[in-house]
């Protein structure tokens, strides 16, 4: 590992005055996505700054039923709230579906949101990677691509956006409340997250001297029934080939509310609009369902190793909804 | 483990035992913050102070570059050899130990994050899952041993706290089980004596 500077400062005005002022400086949380890309050499800041000493790890009730969580929460700690699993449930599903109870217990809330992609290519030197050294080239696009993304990608990368609490955040439209020393700034989820374009390195609307502060999740009674799924290589412990975040209100046999939102195919965390305006007003059933799925995966581009996921996220989508629609049938 | 109620520990009697070199000068003072973890000294050069952690139980004062890996430094610098190096990139949990209670993949962590908090590697963790997993045959090579063995203790506090999982069964099954140490591989393929261990000691637990 490269050697760099480390300092843990103990407010908010102090890391903020830090990282505008060190060149090369990164903020770590839990370390779990920054330490590994050290060790591997791909991130090399010259001043590491420990934010985990912030006192940002609350989650506190908005005053219309939402609520605001700080960026330094765990993973583990968000996904056990009360709050969260009775009003979101499919946040805390997301959280418990990612990683492992070791690194969840680790990663914060604003470590997950920069978490990077896990294209092998990425993470390897030797490989050609235009995220890692732009210009490059990208190795992943005849390669092996199993775990690659088909929608949003461009012809200078198609690496998946590999969080899962990011896919949920999708869903329930969660703002994203940043601070500099030049001041603070909302950014909504939709608009948190870029798409690679031309330019794959630019991952993110933060600048280098943001700091996360929290994540405000809207009140959203349709997200009390809501569920994440996650289809992947094993039963656990393994990143999404697909997954779907879904919540959805029926009313005479009609879609009243939809939230969808898809992990595993998107070159970033996927909210899926056309699939929303497919099924709202629309009869919930099976057939619809289909529908709306493939009016979403009508935009993929897909490559030999990664062609299955457009059947699957398509299937995932369909089984995620009927199923919450069977709950509500249950009552 | 959320960073404001981490409960940080203070030194025990007797002071911690020294395991650190000579304090070299490093680092810098600017922009009013530490650089380097670093307090000014009287010269105002900063010098890099001793981390300090209890180690377990024993105060432990050690002298270490911000880069060195929390496993590396229990295995290197304090001779701590059961948690041991699978992966090293968070993905097998043969490093798993336990930070104030709480289980973490020590190969991802830096040591200096965890200045001033208890760690617990399987030579100090006093448990009757020790026994247990040589009594059900919970093992083969024995390499991931000390991490299933530190992730199965962190896990049972988990489950006593009332923490999810994505399961979401009645009682500790063997399914809740088998998804809540899903962070500890092993290739021998002991799983079954280690679920047996567990689910073991979890029910005489609850007895
Ligand atoms: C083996 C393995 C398996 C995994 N499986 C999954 C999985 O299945 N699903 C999944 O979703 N994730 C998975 N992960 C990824 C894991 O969720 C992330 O590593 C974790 O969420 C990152 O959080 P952190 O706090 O550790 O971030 P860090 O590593 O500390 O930081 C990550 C990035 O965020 C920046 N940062 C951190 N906090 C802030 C802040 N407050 N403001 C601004 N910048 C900040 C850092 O500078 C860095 O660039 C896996 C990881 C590993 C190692
Ligand atoms: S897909 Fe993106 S991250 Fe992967 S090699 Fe290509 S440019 Fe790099
Ligand atoms: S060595 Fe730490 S998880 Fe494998
Ligand atoms: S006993 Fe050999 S790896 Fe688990």
């Amino acid at each position: 590992m490269k050697p760099f500077a480390y300092v843990k400062p103990a407010d908010v005005e102090a890391a903020l005055r830090a990282v505008a002022t060190e060149p090369g400086a990164k903020f770590l949380g839990g370390g779990t996505n920054l330490v590994d890309l050290m060790r591997e050499g791909v991130e090399r800041p010259d001043t590491v700054i420990d934010v985990t000493g912030l006192p940002l790890d609350a989650v506190d009730d908005l005053p219309d039923g939402g609520l605001r969580i700080g960026a330094l929460v765990r993973n583990s700690v968000l996904a056990a709230d009360p709050r969260i699993r009775a009003r979101y449930p499919m946040l805390s599903q997301a959280l418990l579906a990612g990683a492992s109870p070791q690194l969840r217990n680790m990663a914060t809330v604003g470590g997950n949101l920069l978490q990077r992609t896990r294209c092998a290519y990425f993470y390897d030197a030797a490989a050609a990677c235009n995220k890692r050294e732009p210009g490059a080239g990208c190795d992943a696009l005849d390669g092996f691509t199993r775990g690659h993304a088909v929608l949003g990608v461009s012809g200078s990368c198609i690496a998946a956006h590999p969080s899962d609490m990011c896919v949920a955040l999708a869903a329930l439209d969660a703002v994203v409340e940043v601070r500099s020393v030049r001041g603070d700034r909302r950014i909504p989820i939709g608009e948190f997250h870029l798409l690679p374009g031309d330019t794959p390195q630019n991952e993110t609307a933060l600048a280098p001297d943001e700091l996360i502060t929290a994540v405000e999740l809207p009140a959203l009674p349709v997200a009390a029934r809501s569920r994440y799924r996650k289809v992947r290589d094993r039963a656990s412990y393994a990143f999404a080939l697909v997954s779907v975040a879904a919540a959805l209100e029926v009313r005479d046999g009609a879609v009243a509310g939809v939230r969808l939102a898809l992990g595993g195919v998107g070159a970033k965390p996927w909210r899926a609009r056309a699939a929303e305006e497919a099924l709202l007003g629309g009869a919930a059933d099976e057939a619809a369902f289909r529908r709306a799925a493939e009016a979403e995966l009508a935009a993929a581009t897909v490559r030999p190793g990664n062609a299955f996921k457009t059947a699957l996220a398509t299937a995932t989508i369909a089984a995620t909804l009927r199923e919450l629609a069977r709950e509500e049938d249950a009552g | 483990m959320s960073g404001g109620t981490d409960p940080q520990q203070a030194d025990g009697p007797g002071g911690p035992r020294d395991h650190a070199r000579p304090a070299a000068d490093r680092g810098s003072h600017r922009n009013g913050v530490l650089l380097a973890s670093g307090v000014t000294s009287n010269s105002g050069r900063t010098v890099l102070p001793e981390l300090r952690m209890k180690v377990n139980g024993s105060p432990e004062s050690l002298d270490v570059e911000p880069w060195a890996g929390l496993l590396d430094t229990l295995r290197d610098k304090l001779g701590l050899t059961g948690p041991k190096k699978g992966c090293e990139q968070g993905a097998c949990g043969a490093c798993t130990v336990l930070v104030d209670g709480v289980r973490i993949v020590s190969c991802l962590a830096l040591a200096v994050q965890y200045d001033g908090r208890e760690i617990t590697t399987v030579e100090g963790a006093d448990h009757p899952l020790r026994e247990a997993f040589v009594r059900h045959d919970g093992l083969q090579c024995g390499y991931c041993t000390p991490g299933q063995i530190c992730s199965a203790i962190g896990m049972l506090s988990e489950y006593a706290a009332g923490m999810p999982s994505s399961v979401a069964a009645e009682g500790l099954t063997d399914d809740e089980i088998r998804e809540r140490m899903s962070g500890n591989l092993c290739r021998c393929g002991a799983y079954n004596g280690i679920l047996d261990a567990i689910a073991d000691v979890a029910a005489r637990d609850a007895r």
